[in-house]
């Protein structure tokens, strides 16, 4: 295991999670329907993801990511802190943004959002107590709004979704050069790719806590 | 102009070392950086009290081995330009200057601001080269080199090994460095044939040498005296990966 493997891992991790976040996003669009239409075509998509052989399979590779990712950013950024020196007075933050030094803690802002993300639905919808709707699925729609009339858990999640911007402004264009795609003429490119990628993504998730507070309250 | 001076003095790599305070009066305003320490030193000697110890030789911005970490900058506050090519006249009058010497696991120091950058020489030992059979020399022109690639290759190869990068990166990582010397060669024909090698080997001599991972913050390419750009070490994780899950060959 050396340095580049290392970083290959967490490259091909945090993709990969790029990646389902875009499908994530996508799906999850359909909160901003009118309610009873959203009620109904959010709670099919659910009920069509649970019973989906191939979706079992991408979300077992989601699971791995995210502890792979979480595990290997402990090791990197716990070898990083000692190859590092420490200065008296420390003024080498004008070369750089302050998010690319703060993956890790960004990333543990993260880690906490996706704990309290899984509690709030996936686990009540995998292994908790939850009502049906009219047409037979499993009401994860109610559920939703009802966790996103309390103020402070949109909050929470408006916060975990710039951490999650700034991680992955720095992130996208930082995995993809980790993995050694990159071209001169296209590294502007794939920069403002990264960053217009993360910024859609993010900004669109929070919207939809916000969007629900305000049309459920 | 008179200066307040923080010198990090330590006497030998396991001694503690720690912040030393000196007045210099004085100083010209046209003296480098490093004048301004001869002078310190000679006043030092005059006094009998032991000379900072600190690395230079070129005095010219092209040999790589000044470097120090002022105000906490690797050599200083002027972007692209070393320690010895800097001048007081970027400082003011009174001024308090902190000097450090550069600091990673990587790099210890020896004596004051004097660091042991002999983890350099042995990655470049380890790959940074070209096999060749020696003899007469061959005809310049057997091999052509596009403009566009020798140029590319010698903006790699200006890298002068200061070691302001290791000291810029928060991790401690020395892929400018590295990057830098396998990117210089990988855009080379004459080098190709050792292409593989050279990446593993180099990175994996890197690792040894206690150096950290690249985050591509970014901050090396905005210190380093020569502008090496990041993207050599975006060149070097291809090289590596090419060589480790490209290549099926022994
Ligand atoms: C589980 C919580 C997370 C933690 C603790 C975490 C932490 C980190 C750390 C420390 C890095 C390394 C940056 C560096 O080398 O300096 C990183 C990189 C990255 N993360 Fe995360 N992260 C988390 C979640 C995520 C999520 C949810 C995504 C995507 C949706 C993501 C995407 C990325 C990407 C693309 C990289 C770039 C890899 C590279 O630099 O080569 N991370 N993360
Ligand atoms: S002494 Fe040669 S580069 Fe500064």
């Amino acid at each position: 295991m050396n340095t580049q493997i290392r970083k290959i891992i967490m490259a091909c991790t945090g993709l990969f999670l790029c990646f389902f976040l875009l499908i994530h996003f996508l799906g999850n669009t359909q909160l901003f329907l009118a309610p009873e239409e959203a009620r109904k075509s959010f709670n099919m998509y659910s009920s069509f993801l649970t019973g989906n052989i191939f979706v079992k399979l991408v979300s077992y590779v989601l699971y791995l990511s995210i502890i792979l990712h979480a595990i290997y950013a402990l090791i990197i950024s716990t070898i990083n802190r000692k190859a590092g020196g420490h200065y008296s007075t420390d003024n080498r933050g004008r070369s750089s943004k302050w998010y690319s030094r703060n993956m890790g803690i960004l990333g543990t802002i993260i880690l906490i959002f996706i704990v309290l993300h899984f509690q709030n639905f996936w686990y009540v919808y995998k292994f908790g107590s939850i009502g049906l709707d009219p047409w037979g699925h499993k009401d994860l729609y109610t559920v939703v709004v009802t966790a996103f009339q309390q103020g402070w858990l949109v909050i929470v999640y408006v916060i975990a979704m710039a951490a999650l911007a700034y991680h992955l402004i720095q992130g996208i264009s930082s995995g993809i050069r980790t993995l050694g795609l990159f071209h001169p003429k296209f590294v502007r490119w794939i920069n403002i790719f990264g960053m217009v990628y993360a910024i859609a993504i993010c900004v669109g998730f929070a919207l939809m806590p916000i969007y629900i507070y305000f049309t459920h309250n | 102009m008179k200066l307040y001076l923080k010198i990090w003095r330590q006497k030998d790599r396991v001694s503690e070392g720690k912040l030393v305070e000196y007045t210099l009066d004085n100083v010209n305003t046209h003296m480098s950086f490093l004048e301004m320490l001869d002078t310190l030193n000679n006043q030092l000697i005059t006094n009998n009290e032991e000379p900072v110890e600190f690395d230079h030789d070129c005095r010219e911005g092209i040999c790589g081995q000044c470097g120090v970490v002022i105000n906490g900058i690797a050599h200083g506050p002027l972007k692209n330009t070393t320690t010895c090519q800097l001048h007081m006249r970027e400082f003011k009058d009174n001024e308090t200057i902190l000097i450090e010497p550069f600091r990673a696991a990587g790099f210890p120091v020896k004596k004051d601001l004097k660091v042991d950058r002999g983890a350099f020489d042995r990655i470049i030992s380890s790959g940074g080269y070209v096999s060749v059979n020696t003899g007469q020399a061959p005809e310049a022109n057997t091999i052509p080199v596009g403009h566009e690639t020798a140029e590319a290759a010698f903006d790699s190869a200006a890298c002068i090994g200061c070691g302001a990068c290791v000291a810029t990166c928060k991790n401690g990582s020395a892929a400018l460095f590295t990057s830098a010397k396998i990117t210089q060669l990988a855009l080379l024909p004459q080098a190709k044939e050792e292409r593989d090698q050279r990446a593993l080997k180099m990175i994996a001599q890197m690792d040894k040498e206690q150096f950290g991972h690249c985050s591509n913050t970014e901050a090396c390419e905005v210190e380093c005296p020569q502008g090496i750009s990041v993207l050599n070490i975006a060149r070097m994780n291809y090289e590596y990966n090419r060589a480790s899950f490209l290549k099926f060959k022994k």
